[in-house]
């Protein structure tokens, strides 16, 4: 292996494999640099069907899915490391960068033209959340319990209680149930579920769980393991109400309450950061405000489906294609996508008519009977709902976006 | 005459989600009313006669890269089998290798349906 790459891309997730099988089709010399000891990302822990609808148009389980961009990966033979990690990124050039990465065989300093960062999310935990108490086992994030059960074939407890009921909190709270633990109860700081009602459904109901609406888990209790949680009713302003609270007793708390962009390292690189979607700014071929550097997948926002992650892989391959061919993206009028009424996220932030773009954008609060709205391109559609927990994905073709001066303003609007 | 039953389920078909009302008479369906869908109304008179779900969970391995392979129905089996089917697995020991789509257990408890490794090992 040499040290000189067209785009070195940063993640072995679906995001990181999509992105460096788009970008080897494309004719670049790509390298893959992944921190876990196997390739595969989160996907690989993942045992629930549901995954690939769009992309493969089958129902796999995160396991089907994610090896079968495995064995294309590896198919094609593309450079990689695993248990390597990337400290730091370094401007060389305007062309260039330099990465240090700690690997197996040392530090590396490795040259790229462009780097596609798909480092994906990490797990927000109990103190971004306002739980106090002791600091004792049996407090784990869904993720760290799925990799113990799921990977290992390790039991994390067997009375369980949940917070949060995001999808991942709903299917960890059937993997427990299925697996033979107790889960007690699902809390939920919101007055609605997390997730999607078919997993309420297939998730909770199958198997009798109690969900807890407009409740928070306020203090975890244990010498030295978890002996209880104590929860507490919440007002409209999601406070806690002094005097409702309740003992749950449980040896396990499993914390599912969100994912954030993990960014460290690109952070350190300068990129500007959208407070929004606590990823970075970008444009349509998802370059971040460093120029060369790209991102896709949960480092870029937090999906709902693996689908749009990969679509987001190959998408940020694409941009490193332009950005080496061109020795640096082409110029081109850039055109801010606005938020309007009722859009609390959207990303690109800025699209240009040099290509059709898939925009994803998040609303801010539920609402039925709406119309989707692009009043500068006259572009609008009618949707029977929308909801926080569901990602709105939808292609401006280049022709529309031509049409708009230097901003295109996104809307939800009641349908009168 | 049988007794009239109203049953109010919410499809699991679709991220929709409809609310969906089945009124049967005995073993006899009467009406489904709420799916938006052909797909949703299959469902309803699915789940009222005898529901049924795709079960996933991890086996043991010998010899593979991890220490678990993760296996699923292929197909959905009754949901009142479920807890049993799950027992089946818990003294399951496959050797590696494994690859995607093994079957593990051919037609558990007369299901009509294979448990298959849906990671390889």
């Amino acid at each position: 292996m040499q040290n000189e790459y067209d785009v070195v891309v940063i993640g072995g997730g679906p995001a990181g494999l999509a992105a460096a099988i788009k970008s080897k089709e494309l004719g670049l010399k790509v390298l893959l640099i992944e921190n876990r000891e196997f390739i595969g990302g989160i996907p690989i822990q993942c045992v629930h069907p549901g995954f690939g609808l769009h992309y493969f148009r089958e129902d796999l389980t995160g396991t089907e899915f994610i090896y079968r961009l495995i064995k294309k990966f590896e198919e094609m033979n593309i450079d990689h490391y695993t248990n390597a990690h990337v400290l730091e990124i370094l401007p060389y050039s305007y062309r260039h960068r330099i990465l240090k990465v700690v690997t197996e065989k040392g530090i590396l300093n490795i040259k790229a033209k462009a780097v596609i960062y798909a480092t994906g999310a990490r797990e927000r935990h109990m103190f971004e959340i306002g739980i106090t108490g002791h600091r004792v086992a049996g407090i784990y994030t869904a993720g760290e319990a799925q990799t113990m059960m799921d990977i290992y074939g390790i039991m994390p407890g067997k009375e369980i209680v949940i917070v949060g009921s995001g999808d991942v909190g709903l299917i960890m709270a059937r993997r427990f149930t299925l697996e033979g633990a107790h889960v007690k109860a699902v809390i939920e700081l919101m007055p609605y579920p997390g997730g999607l009602t078919r997993n309420v459904v297939q998730c909770l109901e199958d198997f009798g769980i109690p969900l807890y609406l407009s409740h928070a888990v306020t203090r975890i209790e244990g010498r030295k393991r978890v002996e209880k949680v104590i929860i507490t009713k919440v007002d409209e302003n999601l406070k806690p109400i002094p005097g409702t609270e309740e003992e749950l007793e449980c040896d396990t708390v499993v914390l599912a309450v969100g994912l954030v962009p993990y960014l460290k390292v690109i952070e350190k690189a300068g990129v500007i950061i959208d407070p929004a979607t606590k990823g970075p700014v970008v444009n349509s071929y998802l370059e971040t405000t460093v120029p060369g550097i790209f991102v896709a997948g949960n480092a870029l926002v937090i999906n709902d489906l693996v689908d749009y992650v990969v679509e987001q892989g190959e998408e940020a391959a694409v941009g490193a294609y332009e950005f080496v061919k061109n020795e640096g993206l082409p110029a081109m009028k850039w055109k801010k996508l606005v938020k309007g009424r009722n859009i609390r996220l959207v990303v690109p932030h800025y699209v240009s008519e040099a290509k059709d773009v898939m925009i994803y954008a998040r609303v801010a609060k539920p609402e039925e009977n709406v119309r989707l709205r692009f009043p500068e391109i006259g572009k609008e559609m009618k949707l029977p709902f929308v909801k926080p927990s569901e990602m709105i994905r939808i292609k401006l073709r280049k022709k529309d976006i031509a049409k708009a001066g230097d901003k295109i303003t996104m809307e939800v609007v009641p349908n009168e | 005459m049988s007794e009239t039953k109203k049953f109010k389920l919410t499809c699991i078909i679709c991220p929709l989600g409809c609310t969906i009302e089945v009124v049967m008479e005995g073993d006899k369906i009467i009406s489904v009313t709420g799916c938006t869908c052909p797909r949703g109304e299959e469902y309803a008179v699915q789940e009222v006669t005898e529901p049924k779900r795709v079960v996933m969970s991890v086996v043991k391995v010998k010899g593979g890269m991890f220490p678990t392979v993760s296996v699923k129905t292929d197909k959905p089996v009754p949901k009142k089998l479920i807890p049993e089917i799950m027992k089946k697995l818990v003294d399951v020991e496959v050797e590696a290798p494994v690859h995607v789509g093994q079957v593990i257990i051919e037609n558990i408890l007369n299901t009509g349906a294979n448990i298959v490794a849906t990671r390889p090992a």
